[in-house]
């Protein structure tokens, strides 16, 4: 009799591991694939131009990807939850000259202005949430209102003028090459991109936040029936997001040693790009940090490379269509495989 | 009183326009199954809303163990130990069982990260305290339907509830899976606990329940006996006005036409060999456990998916049929069982819903006649009885009766002569289901032909001139209607194979 239970209880484990490698195997599936593609893309670009697969290049290439990859990290907290942000273009905009800001007009310390144009970021974020989640405005609809008001706002403040930084102490060395690490040339935005993407993926993944992403994106009306307050959440994801805005703009003005007031539209449409060829869907509850990081890494390889292959900018933008078109088509006909 | 565990006194709820509750009552004692029955809009939903604190009942008290409460919110309802499984479940498909089953409430550490191991660890116990069979760590949207209603239950048992209230939990499962789920109920009714059963299914009431509640039109009716009652009094009850019994009615038998032929009909996923005719004037039913594949065979036959081998022919003529649209030109109609996403546009009004398959028929290069299609959609509200105010009134608004007969108008007007209906009464009350099987039949007698899907069994016996069963994607055997019982067709529905899987949901 115990032995009979024995083994029925030792094949249930053993079939209960099976079905576990199984989903995680699925669940990967999708990254393995972006992957896959990164990997096919730069060896392809490698083969095509001598000039591709250069320590500089590649460290252009990170350098590409710093801005728009937080962009997309943050948008990826939205999109899950079954949302879209459109103001995290002209918003960076608005938070570099914030951030500017902070740190001439008002002559803030490196580190507060810093701080101080993520919290920016952080706030706008919040104000989006609120017109989400309180006043029940749809998403594309509040953070299209957003996108303007960012834009407007950016030029009002800066007098439609760029603020320079240059006098700001120690605020390029954010953007610098990484001297901090001897031997390695890439700069230290490239650092700070990546350890944010660590930073979400373990929100994303290990926290309760990160949860209820995923829950209030799978199905709303549940989780709130489950006794989460879904308007919280919700308010305090758009202001996560919103926060890695901020860190974004704070690292354009590091990086181009001013704020300009004038750019940042459609930077959103590429870190929403990113966001989707990375296997997040649209429709919400599903979704990556490291599927976002590779689309970005994608976006940028393939600019990069068809540059370098002096393919002129109208068609590098064909290929980037054609390439989200083609990673969502493969990511539904995955899905559908799956469901049979 | 207080040997009562939920007593509801006075109850009253009123929205704008509508009184939804007068005056309701209800008790539910301690160790006790009580069904809740009454017709759709008699009140029940808006009673158990108000149970699960989404809303604040105008007047009236709540007594649990005769101490009176007022309940704050869903999350204070839980706190009570009251606990509701709503119709359509309220699941997260794209997170696994436990996470499921735990949100909002997942252990955590140092307040806001997840410990995923210690919580797969409290629903593997949980999961063997109710004694079911579920993976802590399967995603929630690859489960069978069964499987998810399990899920919805183990959610609600886990939070140590004493009131469980079920909003038709069986709509969806097969017979064995619907006695696992009596079981489990009957395991979780003890001295310090109680479950409200709201259902359509007369026949599970009397194996579920102890005592029957019926309401109707916002107001308690009675409360009697399972054990004293016959379900034909309940159901007088239920409508207030007496409703012919279970007898099979006098119908016209159908001609020797053949006006569909199938052969040989296979699938690459589950049908095989698939065979069988469909006379002029005849209903077919469909007869067989969930996932058998009689809604496989109609999709297969109106071409929404491919066959692997096969004949149709119609009225003697072979034809191909590579879609849904060519199988309506054909003059096929397809009735799904998932009316609110397959066959209705519910923001649209009845007149758009009715004209939709034939715009053809109401356009002139183009533009729509609207008033064309305003007087056909007028003409077929008279002829199938439909209750709503005007052909602009938006589908949403109208019961599930209703909107059932805007779907058959709509094919009707398209004038198809064979009509396939996929478990056309469901989540219908029954009042509205007579209504349904009486317009079956006028339509068979007017010479329409019939295929009629459906996991009731009295209600295939009812209606069909023959019945077809299915098991595992085969056609086991027919059956003619007087030869017919439940017996001999749950004989044919589970005539496996012995190599084949057993059937998609079914529980050890």
């Amino acid at each position: 009799m115990t032995l009979v239970k024995e083994t029925a209880q030792a094949s249930k484990i053993a079939s209960d591991k099976k079905s576990e490698m199984a989903t995680r195997i699925r669940a990967s599936f999708q990254q393995l694939l972006a992957f896959a593609s990164l990997l096919a893309l730069v060896l392809f670009f490698s083969v095509a131009s001598e000039n591709f697969y250069q320590a500089s290049n590649l460290s252009n290439i990170l350098l590409s990807t710093v801005v728009t990859g937080l962009l997309a990290l943050g948008t990826t907290f939205v999109i899950i939850t079954g949302g879209i942000d459109l103001s995290i273009g002209t918003g960076m905009t608005l938070a570099s000259v914030m951030t500017a800001v902070f740190m001439t007009q008002l002559g803030m310390p490196m580190i507060l202005g810093v701080l101080a144009g993520i919290a920016f970021g952080a706030l706008m974020g919040g104000v989006n949430g609120f017109f989400v989640a309180v006043l029940k405005i749809p998403s594309f609809i509040a953070t299209l209102a957003m996108m303007m008001v960012a834009a407007g706002l950016a030029l009002v403040i800066s007098g439609t003028k760029p603020i320079y930084t240059n006098e700001v102490e120690g605020f390029q060395k954010i953007f610098a090459l990484g001297k901090s690490i001897p031997g390695l040339v890439i700069p230290n935005a490239v650092f700070i991109l990546f350890a944010a993407a660590i930073i979400a993926g373990l929100i994303l993944s290990k926290t309760v936040l990160g949860r209820y992403t995923y829950s209030i994106g799978s199905n709303e009306q549940a989780t709130a029936l489950s006794g989460v307050n879904v308007t919280k959440w919700t308010v305090l994801i758009y202001t996560l997001a919103g926060s890695f805005t901020g860190l974004a703009g704070v690292i354009a003005t590091a990086r181009l040693n001013s704020a300009q007031p004038a750019g940042g539209m459609g930077l959103e449409l590429q870190a929403i790009a990113a966001v989707v060829i990375g296997g997040t869907s649209l429709q919400g509850g599903k979704g990556s940090i490291i599927g976002t990081v590779i689309g970005a890494l994608i976006m940028s390889v393939l600019t990069n490379g068809l540059s370098i292959m002096s393919i002129p900018q109208e068609w590098q933008q064909v290929a980037v269509g054609v390439v989200i078109l083609l990673a969502v088509y493969l990511d539904m006909m995955r899905r559908k495989k799956t469901a049979k | 009183m207080s040997n009562n565990l939920l007593r509801i006194t006075g109850m009253n709820k009123s929205f704008p326009g509508v009184k939804a509750l007068s005056d309701m009552q209800l008790t539910l004692g301690h160790n006790e199954v009580l069904a809740l029955v009454g017709e759709n809009g008699a009140g029940k939903s808006t009673l158990m809303k108000l149970l699960s604190g989404i809303y604040v009942p105008d007047s009236g008290t709540f007594e649990i163990d005769g101490e009176e409460v007022v309940i704050n919110g869903t999350k204070h309802a839980q706190e009570l130990g009251i606990s509701i499984i709503h119709q359509e479940f309220n699941l997260m498909q794209d997170l696994t069982v436990a996470q499921n089953i735990y949100i909002g409430r997942e252990p955590r550490v140092a307040g806001v990260f997840l410990s995923e191991r210690r919580m797969n660890r409290k629903a593997r116990f949980l999961f063997e305290k109710i004694n079911i069979d579920l993976d802590p760590k399967a995603r929630v949207g690859d489960l069978t339907v069964a499987k998810q209603q399990m899920v919805e239950i183990a959610k609600a048992l886990s939070y140590k509830s004493r009131i469980l209230i079920m909003d038709e939990p069986t709509a969806a499962l097969n017979d064995a899976e619907v006695a696992t789920l009596h079981e489990l109920i009957r395991n979780f009714t003890n001295e310090k606990t109680g479950v409200i059963y709201i259902s359509h299914r007369m026949d599970e009431l009397k194996a579920i329940s102890n005592r029957i509640t019926v309401i109707r039109d916002g107001e308690y009716i009675d409360t009697v006996n399972t054990e004293e009652t016959s379900m034909g009094e309940v159901i007088n009850l239920m409508v207030g006005r007496e409703i012919s019994g279970n007898q099979r009615p006098e119908t016209i038998p159908p001609t020797d036409e053949v006006v569909l032929k199938v052969s040989g009909l296979s699938t690459k996923d589950l049908l095989k060999d698939v065979s069988f005719e469909l006379h002029k004037g005849e209903i077919l039913g469909f007869a067989g456990l969930m996932g058998a594949g009689r809604t496989e065979v109609a999709r297969a036959i109106v071409g929404a998916d491919r066959l692997s081998a096969g004949t149709i022919e119609l009225n003697g003529k072979p034809v191909t049929i590579g879609n849904p649209a060519v199988a309506a030109n054909l003059g096929l109609g397809y009735l799904s069982e998932d009316r609110k996403h397959l066959g209705l546009m519910l923001e649209r009004d009845v007149k758009d819903n009715i004209a939709l398959s034939s715009l053809k028929m109401f356009s002139r290069m183009g533009v729509l006649d609207n008033r064309a299609m305003k007087a056909t959609a007028t003409e077929y509200i008279g002829k199938l009885r439909i209750k709503t105010p005007s052909s602009s009134q938006v589908a949403k608004n109208l019961s599930g009766g209703n909107q059932q007969k805007i779907v058959i108008a709509k094919w009707l007007v398209k004038d198809c002569d064979i009509l396939i209906f996929d478990e056309p009464t469901r989540g219908i009350d029954v009042g509205a289901k007579e209504e349904i099987y009486a317009l079956l039949n006028d339509l068979a007698a007017q010479g329409k032909s019939i295929i009629m899907i459906s996991s009731e069994l009295p209600e295939v016996l009812r209606l069909s001139h023959r019945i077809a069963v299915m098991s595992e994607g085969r056609l086991t055997g027919f059956l003619a209607n007087a030869d017919a019982n439940q017996e001999n067709i749950m004989e044919l529905a589970t005539n496996n194979h012995a190599d084949a899987k057993s059937p998609a949901g079914a529980q050890r």
